[in-house]
């Protein structure tokens, strides 16, 4: 009963969040025209205000949701798969990965095109992700830290470390590209496009639907390896399988967003709080939470200052750090 | 190619960086009281009179010495490299940085100015260093190993600008040169902005830093004074705020909502954003824009738009070109 309310009310937060984010925004659309647009009726809307409402408005706000739900489902993902309450969606090398590839782009590519910076910035996650992977299994074999789980997160964050390495030396070689990359490292949803939004869209549906679908999984799998194992689950093949589909779901939102912090690792924390730990309920919930989290942050983060504009990163953490230590207040069950 | 700045306002240090340096390259002339009351009294003298060493100047970094003229001088800043080879000073010059990339034949390193190795840049045996910000404890290292150094930061006034040139020059002994060269730059600017004639005053433009974000320059920095000779309105000038020095970053909602009827593009080469006008016309719900809409998308040259150098006539006649053109336009 808790957890379908709280679904339900998370649902509710995202639409009343997008619609929020419809009808704001710097070019000070009249609501009525815009709400008279929108429902494609006969509106006052000139030809330009209808181009900012339907091709910069309106995609930015869908994108901000995709992105945010991705970003938090697997963090959730992660979360449940290491059973550690610290682990974020950038974790394993993905951030990093995703930073080389676009600092590579940008460099020596020049940045140019749309489509330049987001496929290496995939590329470089997925490539992240794999690397780490690979390094933790290995080193597992021959490891004393128990379980694979440690090894594997020590192995993300040596393999982090070591991109993040190359991406400095590469940025440091090349100086006057340095305000690009911090840019994209900052995370932005400025030049979304409907372009953007069906690009990711497979790779959004598949990942979303895989973790989902693994939710009971995660819930055996929190008991630890050799109980899961007890119970019949594949300890190694969900880890790969989760782990896999939250690497595609993250790569897919760095791709067109840059590096976001904070909603991967907050927002599932957030969802347990309201409806227990249990992954059934968190996974949906963090995607929901997720979605309508991002898009409000990114609604501040373009009329706050209108018409100037912030970093989203700034507005995630500047307006979800105090959020999520109110939430965080008296939760006993933090953690798995 | 306009690193200095944009990078410092991206990290939002710019407020800082652009406040406390501006005024400095804009008093040149005032050379220090201290000491030698006669080496002042010689740089501040006639540009036509013969350079007189020791001499000592206001640069960006406060007083500075120079004991003879210099016949070593290494360049960290591509406005400066501009400035020494135009008045003439080319042949002093033994290193620039790997920014440094007009003229085509200066000794082009792979030294930086914005990450400075003192070792790399002692190995030249430089008499003189010239960068555009103290960096990486440049000026205190050098000073250490007896090398004057000079800072002659990002002007945000045409004046300073002048004045950043008449100083390299005077230090290089080339004053009369960079007088000159000063002067016949006044005279291309103010013959362009005649030209120009008066139709486009009030006409609105957007300046293009950078895309995905959209940072913009506003009024009271330096091109936004370069533009401002033109009478134009910049809709960058509503978003200002202290925290960005002048570069704010902008909403696309609102760039194409503010319809500005002339869009200068500082990042349209290819290493440098390849934002080109065709680019900009199929970005989504840009068609409307009237600059747009009247092909007045201009592509500029980056390094000229980003530097305060000797080429800033260049700049001029290029917006010159633009504001033209865009007057003939029916209103919009």
């Amino acid at each position: 009963m808790r957890r379908r309310i709280a679904l339900v009310a998370a649902a509710v937060f995202l639409i009343v969040a997008v619609l929020v984010a419809a009808f704001v925004g710097a070019a000070d659309l009249n609501p009525l025209a815009t709400a008279a647009a929108l429902l494609h009726l006969p509106s006052s809307l000139d030809p330009l205000d209808r181009a900012v409402l339907f091709q910069i408005r309106l995609p930015r706000v869908v994108l901000g949701a995709l992105v945010g739900g991705l970003l938090a489902l697997a963090g959730a993902g992660y979360q449940g798969v290491f059973r550690n309450p610290l682990v974020d969606s950038g974790m394993l090398g993905a951030s990093a990965g995703a930073g080389l590839g676009a600092t590579l782009a940008i460099v020596y590519l020049g940045g140019t095109g749309p489509g330049t910076v987001p496929v290496a910035a995939f590329v470089g996650s997925l490539a992240g992700v794999a690397a780490a992977y690979a390094t933790g299994t290995a080193a597992s074999r021959h490891t004393v830290l128990g379980d694979g789980v440690a090894t594997l997160l020590l192995a993300g964050i040596a393999v982090g470390s070591f991109l993040t390495a190359v991406q400095t030396f590469v940025l440091q070689r090349s100086a006057s590209d340095i305000a690009a990359v911090y840019n994209w490292l900052l995370g932005s949803l400025s030049a979304a496009s409907w372009q953007q939004v069906t690009t990711i869209l497979p790779y959004a549906a598949v990942s979303s639907i895989a973790i989902l679908l693994h939710g009971r999984h995660l819930d055996v799998l929190s008991v630890g390896d050799e109980e899961a194992r007890t119970l019949g689950l594949r300890p190694g093949v969900t880890r790969a399988v989760v782990v896999a589909a939250s690497a595609l779901a993250a790569a897919s939102a760095v791709a067109v967003s840059g590096l976001i912090g904070f909603v991967g690792i907050v927002i599932p924390h957030v969802a347990r709080r309201l409806a227990g730990p249990s992954y059934t309920s968190v996974l949906p919930l963090s995607m929901l939470l997720g979605a309508g989290f991002l898009v409000l942050a990114d609604t501040l983060a373009r009329t706050v200052l209108s018409p100037a504009e912030l970093p989203i990163g700034v507005v995630t953490a500047l307006v979800g750090a105090p959020a999520f230590v109110w939430v965080l207040r008296g939760t006993s069950h933090v953690g798995t | 190619m306009r690193i200095p700045l944009r990078s410092a306002a991206t990290l939002g240090m710019a407020a800082t960086c652009a406040a406390a340096l501006a005024g400095c390259a804009a008093t040149t002339s005032d050379t220090t009281s201290t000491a030698s009351r006669s080496t002042a009294a010689t740089a501040s003298s006639t540009p036509s009179a013969a350079a007189t060493f020791p001499m000592t100047v206001k640069a960006g970094n406060g007083a500075v010495t120079i004991k003879a003229e210099p016949t070593r001088i290494v360049s960290l800043s591509p406005t400066a490299t501009e400035d020494l080879y135009q008045v003439g000073a080319g042949s002093q010059v033994v290193a620039v940085d790997s920014d440094s990339n007009y003229p085509a034949d200066a000794p082009k390193t792979s030294l930086s100015g914005l990450t400075p190795n003192i070792e790399a840049i002692a190995k030249y045996n430089p008499s003189l260093v010239i960068a555009s910000q103290n960096s990486g404890g440049l000026v205190a290292g050098l000073t250490k190993l007896g090398i004057p150094v000079l800072i002659e930061p990002a002007v945000t006034t045409l004046g300073g600008a002048y004045a950043q040139i008449e100083q390299v020059g005077q230090v290089t002994g080339h004053a009369a040169q960079a007088a000159s060269l000063t002067a016949s730059m006044k005279r291309q600017i103010l013959a362009s902005v005649a030209k120009a004639g008066d139709d486009h005053r009030g006409l609105s433009y957007y300046w293009e830093l950078s895309a995905n974000p959209y940072y913009s320059v506003t009024s009271a920095t330096f091109v936004g004074q370069v533009v401002a000779l033109f009478g134009l309105t910049n809709i960058a000038d509503k978003a200002d705020k202290p925290a960005d020095g002048g570069y704010p970053e902008l909403t696309q909602e609102y760039i194409v909502t503010a319809k500005p009827q002339v869009i200068f593009l500082a990042d349209n080469e290819a290493t440098d954003g390849g934002q080109t006008p065709a680019i900009v016309a199929k970005r989504p719900g840009w068609s409307g824009i009237p600059a747009v809409q009247g092909h007045e998308v201009i592509g500029l040259n980056d390094d000229v738009a980003s530097r305060w150098g000797p080429r800033l006539p260049q700049l001029v006649a290029e917006i010159a070109r633009a504001v033209e053109q865009a007057a003939q336009q029916p209103a919009s």
